[in-house]
Order: structure tokens, then sequence, then C-alpha cells
């Protein structure tokens, strides 16, 4: 099963958004994380490669991510994972809901869930 | 080329003074940060670089490369923000360059691969307001000085700081296009840029290891030579 990891420089955000998205997401694993280690916010490339390492059985990753070095850090975290883990270019919290229904799928695959996610762009609020 | 000993002791050196002036260096840093930032540069870069400069100095008998490499991992895991993969990541990328150790021409692919890692990274051209405005001056420079002046390592070091320091001025007077800073717009206009500004003190501090670990090697090989022009000696 394709997982998920949510990234946030606030690492209750993170975790905040991984609590709605698991509302919809059955059995998806979504793994939140955020902060800079030490109490502050911020992202790591160290602690996203981990969290992308608990979140895939084998299946790859999608990562949802906020704002500007969390997407820099994402890169690093999976070049330095090696796990077949892919960003998704969505709105962190809609995205991840989206990516966690795309994932209890039968036929869901990286791509897939990738798409759903993004297609979380076009998502007007009224 | 100087022996693995003074490499390894050049190295250890450059890093260890790149870890003090930045600590040193910090409060001017976050000022900087804190005007078009996050105010957290300071901080996070004297706190990666201490991090750094330890790591090295417990490595059991290592090579250039992989001393290079343990600095640019360390920063990657302690930095974070956007300076751990862009100082960092960037290291771990560019160590290979050294593989075979610290010569004129490992030294330009090391300074071209870093510069590489730190655009594609970060998506920056020169003129957006980033260390980019002082990398690319300075690895430029870097190469031409050594490439087509062929001038001995240390003195195109030289010749990059001073180039890397105009991109510093450079960066004050224009509106930043990328990173945190652009998001305050014409409000960024005027203030100096502080990754360009920590880029160009971690520069100057290679520049000092270079000529006093490098330099004192490559002066006693050439020991024999004499130090002044046979013309200039003849007018005397």
């Amino acid at each position: 099963m394709v997982g998920l990891v949510v990234v946030s420089h606030s690492r209750t955000a993170a975790e905040g958004i991984a609590e709605v998205a698991a509302e919809m997401g059955g059995d998806t694993v979504i793994e939140p994380v955020g902060g800079d280690g030490q109490g502050g916010l911020g992202t790591v490339a160290d602690a996203i490669a981990d969290a992308i390492e608990a979140a895939d059985d084998g299946d790859g990753v999608v990562v949802l991510v906020d704002l500007g070095s969390a997407v820099m850090n994402a890169e690093v975290a999976i070049e330095l994972s090696g796990v077949d883990a892919v960003i998704a270019d969505a709105p962190v919290l809609e995205g991840a809901v989206n990516a966690a229904v795309a994932a209890t799928s039968p036929t869901a695959t990286l791509e897939s869930v990738r798409e759903q996610a993004e297609a979380a762009r076009d998502v007007n609020k009224r | 080329m100087a022996d693995e000993a003074t490499e390894r002791a050049a190295v250890l050196d450059a890093i260890e003074r790149i870890a003090t002036r930045i600590e040193r260096e910090r409060s001017a840093l976050t000022e900087l940060d804190s005007a078009i930032g996050d105010a957290d540069h300071g901080g996070n870069m004297a706190r990666g670089w201490r991090a750094a400069a330890d790591a090295v100095a417990d490595l059991d008998d290592p090579d250039p490369a992989t001393m290079v490499k343990t600095a640019g991992k360390t920063l990657l895991s302690e930095v974070g923000g956007a300076s751990g993969p862009l100082y960092g990541g960037s290291l771990v990328f560019a160590s290979t360059a050294l593989d075979d150790g610290i010569t004129a021409e490992t030294a330009v692919a090391f300074a071209e691969t870093y510069l590489e890692k730190v655009q594609d990274r970060g998506d920056a051209s020169v003129g957006d307001k980033t260390m980019v405005d002082a990398l690319v001056p300075a690895v430029h420079t870097f190469k031409k000085s050594i490439e087509v002046d062929d001038l001995p390592p240390a003195e195109a070091l030289a010749k990059a700081v001073d180039a890397a320091e105009r991109g510093v001025e450079f960066t004050v007077p224009i509106r930043a296009a990328k990173g945190r800073a652009s998001y305050l717009g014409w409000r960024s206009v005027g203030h100096q840029d502080p990754g360009a500004t920590s880029t160009l003190f971690i520069m100057e501090e290679l520049l000092a290891a270079a000529q006093a670990e490098l330099d004192t090697e490559i002066e006693a090989v050439d020991a024999t030579s004499p130090t002044v022009p046979e013309e200039e000696a003849a007018e005397d």
C-alpha cells in the first residue's frame, strides 16, 4: 500500500493534518514530520528521510509538503532514503486528504496517489 | 599536490576556522536574516558548523573527500531550513570531486559541482538575491584564474574571495526573487543577503586555511627556485 508523509515547518501542524487525512484514509500509513529538531519551526532532511522509510512498505511513498525549504529538505530526504518516493505538488492538507483516500483503492499506484493529491490544487472552497 | 597528512590538516583547519568564524558572526548573520528572513541563519549555521567541525575531528584517519562529506552530512542533519540542504547537501554531493585528493584540478571540479548543486536545488540564478550571487562570480573567477591565468590555487582562491565580496555587495540593492525574502517583494531592497554573506565568510576561511597550510607546503617545495625574478635581481 502506498504510504504518505506529511511535512510541515510545524510538527503540530503535520500531526493535525495527518489526523484529518487519516479519518478518510482507512489503513493508509500517514507519517507526520516537522520542526527543526530543537523545539522550533523548520524542516530537517534526516527526520523526513526517517518518516519516508517508516511509511514505506514496498509500494512507495507520496510526500506532502508545506512551504519553501520543506520542498528542498524533502528532495534531499528522498535521495537519502533510497525509497521510491515522490513529492506531490499540492496544498498540504487537501492533498493529504485526497492522497489518503486514493491510497485505499485496490488499484492504487504511486502515480495515481500523487495525481489525486495534486488534483487538490483545483479544489474550490465554495 | 600536497601529501595526504598536509591535505588532512588543511581540511581540518579549514572546517575548524569556518566553525569559529560563523560562531563569531552568529549575531551579524541573524541580524541580516531578521531584516528579510526568519532570523535563524546565524544560530542554525553556528550550531551546524560546530557539530561538523567536531564530527570531522572525530574521524579516524580520513581522506579529504570523506572529511568534506562528513561535514556536509552533519550540516544536513543539524542546520535544517533551506541552509541544511543547500550547504550540507551540496557539500556531500561535491565531496566526490576530491576522491583523488586536493589539486588545482579537483578544487575546480569541487567548486563547480558545489555551485551546480546549489543552483539546481535552490532553483536560483544570479540576481535572485541569494547565495548564488556570491557563488557564481566566485566559482567562475576561481576556474578562470587556474585554467586561463595559470595562478596557484591559493592565489586563485584569493581572487574568488574578491569576486564573492562584490557579489555580496550586489545583493544589497536588488529585490529578492527566491526564498523567504521574496515574500517581502520591494521591501527586501537595501538589505544584504544572509546566505551570500555566510558563503563569503566560509570562502574567506577556506582562503585563510589554504594560505596557512597549503602555501607553506608549496613554498617548501619551491625553496630552491629564486624568490626574486631574475630580471629584477639583475637591476639591483
